[in-house]
């Protein structure tokens, strides 16, 4: 389960959202601007000021807290098993895929390092794309090379910030499948920010409905987002 | 051709850009990745020989590492002789002088790096020391090439800082600079032209095997690199 109390300002965009999400794959829904970005961001810890006194913030994962301002804790988002993939694959220029992929793997013994590598690019269909640098990637290819390296440490949180947005609707539906299956196998908590509904109704999740800082609704895909499913339909039958 | 003087300077700015080099990465590394608001103050004592003519940097400093100081008194116990008036000590001070010059670039290198790919990096695992080596310093390269010729450079046309530090000692303290400013004190323009000829080959020669070795295509790089941190 992760647990959470945020409340945080960026400008005068105020955030502040107390709930918990029990379900293992979770889809925060809502529109631009509405602090889904923002959101997963302190949850990955990225923000250590937006969380801190004045406002308030309170991280707790599996009943390990994460973030407790009232206590003066706050775990490095490199200390929180916690992986966060957004809409631009930020891929390290200089290194190659592999390197990139190995790049989360300090950790592990050097000699399984490529092993690692080789099965999360197996598993993002990603394989031939070892040796090459990140500029001569396609967005598609950058991406799920992006996601191969947050994947690879094996976090148990995974964040996820729209990352299948900029690719074509197949593509980025075989992709959320792949990983669907996967975070489900290896029972990763994960929450899907998107502001496509389809994504919410593809993974049957539970849906927190965000807007302008706050959660408005928080429950099954169905009863949640019930005018967006039929606002769906209507454009499918178009 | 005094080669001593030549030997001497290219030895100081040598091992003053070394140095330089060593305290400005992690100094650029802590300047943009710190979040502490002693950061200011830090950054504003790193630009300070900028505006600081180099005759009171001089100064200060020949005070400081002379005997009438507990440092001075604690560094020459440590050494076995005064840093004022040596080779060590023009070292000191030529480091103080070019700081800005080697922290300025590196650390508007280090800014300009996109910082979705730092924030990868901390999720990752990666800690300032790991994200300082593995991300800023291969994609600020160039950064780090400019503000090395700069603090080369720097050091080799320095006058103010050597003169008052180091005094005119052959051998020890006697780099080009002053030896140009003997040899216009006692008129001969003929020896004045040549060590001044030499001094901007120097400079020029430093420039050209940096652009030519494409390190930095953009001849306005360097300039631009001294700009400070990005906003």
């Amino acid at each position: 389960m992760l647990e959470f109390a945020l409340d945080a300002r960026r400008g005068t965009f105020h955030l502040r959202i107390e709930t918990h999400f029990a379900s293992d794959w979770t889809v925060i829904f809502g529109p631009s601007g509405s602090g889904k970005s923002t959101l997963l961001r302190l949850l990955a810890g990225l923000d250590r000021e937006a969380a801190s006194p004045p406002g308030k913030g309170r991280v707790v994962f599996k009943g390990q807290a994460l973030t407790d301002t009232a206590e003066g804790r706050w775990l490095r988002p490199g200390h929180r098993d916690t992986a966060l993939v957004t809409q631009q694959p930020s891929l390290f220029p200089h290194l190659t895929v592999a390197e990139n992929v190995a790049y989360g793997l300090s950790q592990l013994e050097r000699s399984r390092r490529g092993s690692r590598v080789d099965e999360m690019l197996e598993l993002l269909d990603a394989r031939d794309l070892v040796r090459r640098h990140p500029r001569g990637l396609s967005g598609g290819e950058a991406q799920r090379v992006a996601l191969a390296r947050a994947l690879a440490p094996g976090p148990r949180l995974l964040l996820l910030d729209e990352p299948l947005s900029a690719l074509d609707g197949a593509t980025s539906d075989a992709l959320l499948d792949r990983l669907l299956k996967w975070v489900r196998a290896q029972g990763v908590h994960t929450v899907l920010a998107t502001h496509d509904a389809a994504d919410a109704f593809a993974t049957g999740a539970e849906v927190a409905l965000l807007s302008e800082g706050r959660l408005v609704a928080l429950g099954p895909v169905d009863e949640v987002l019930s005018q967006e499913r039929s606002r769906l339909m209507k454009r499918l039958a178009e | 051709m005094d080669w001593q003087a030549l030997t001497l300077t290219l030895r100081l700015a040598s091992i003053t850009t070394a140095v330089l080099l060593l305290i400005a990465v992690p100094l650029g590394a802590l300047l943009v990745l710190g979040r502490s608001r002693w950061l200011a103050l830090l950054q504003s004592l790193t630009a300070l020989p900028l505006v600081l003519p180099p005759t009171v940097l001089g100064f200060f400093l020949l005070v400081l590492l002379g005997p009438r100081t507990a440092v001075g008194r604690g560094i020459t116990a440590l050494l076995g002789h005064p840093l004022a008036f040596s080779f060590s000590g023009l070292v000191v001070g030529s480091v103080l002088y070019s700081l800005p010059f080697a922290v300025q670039p590196i650390a508007a290198g280090f800014a300009a790096i996109d910082p979705p790919l730092l924030d990868a990096a901390r999720l990752l695992g990666a800690g300032p020391g790991r994200l300082t080596v593995t991300l800023l310093m291969p994609l600020a390269r160039r950064s780090i090439v400019a503000a090395a010729v700069l603090s080369f450079l720097h050091t080799v046309g320095e006058f103010g800082v050597v003169l008052m530090l180091g005094g005119d000692i052959p051998g020890a303290t006697r780099t080009l600079s002053i030896l140009l400013y003997n040899q216009v004190e006692i008129f001969d323009y003929s020896a004045a032209s040549r060590t001044a000829g030499l001094l901007l080959g120097l400079s020029l020669a430093a420039l050209a095997v940096i652009y030519a070795a494409g390190q930095a295509r953009d001849p306005g790089q360097v300039l631009r690199a001294r700009g400070g941190r990005r906003a």
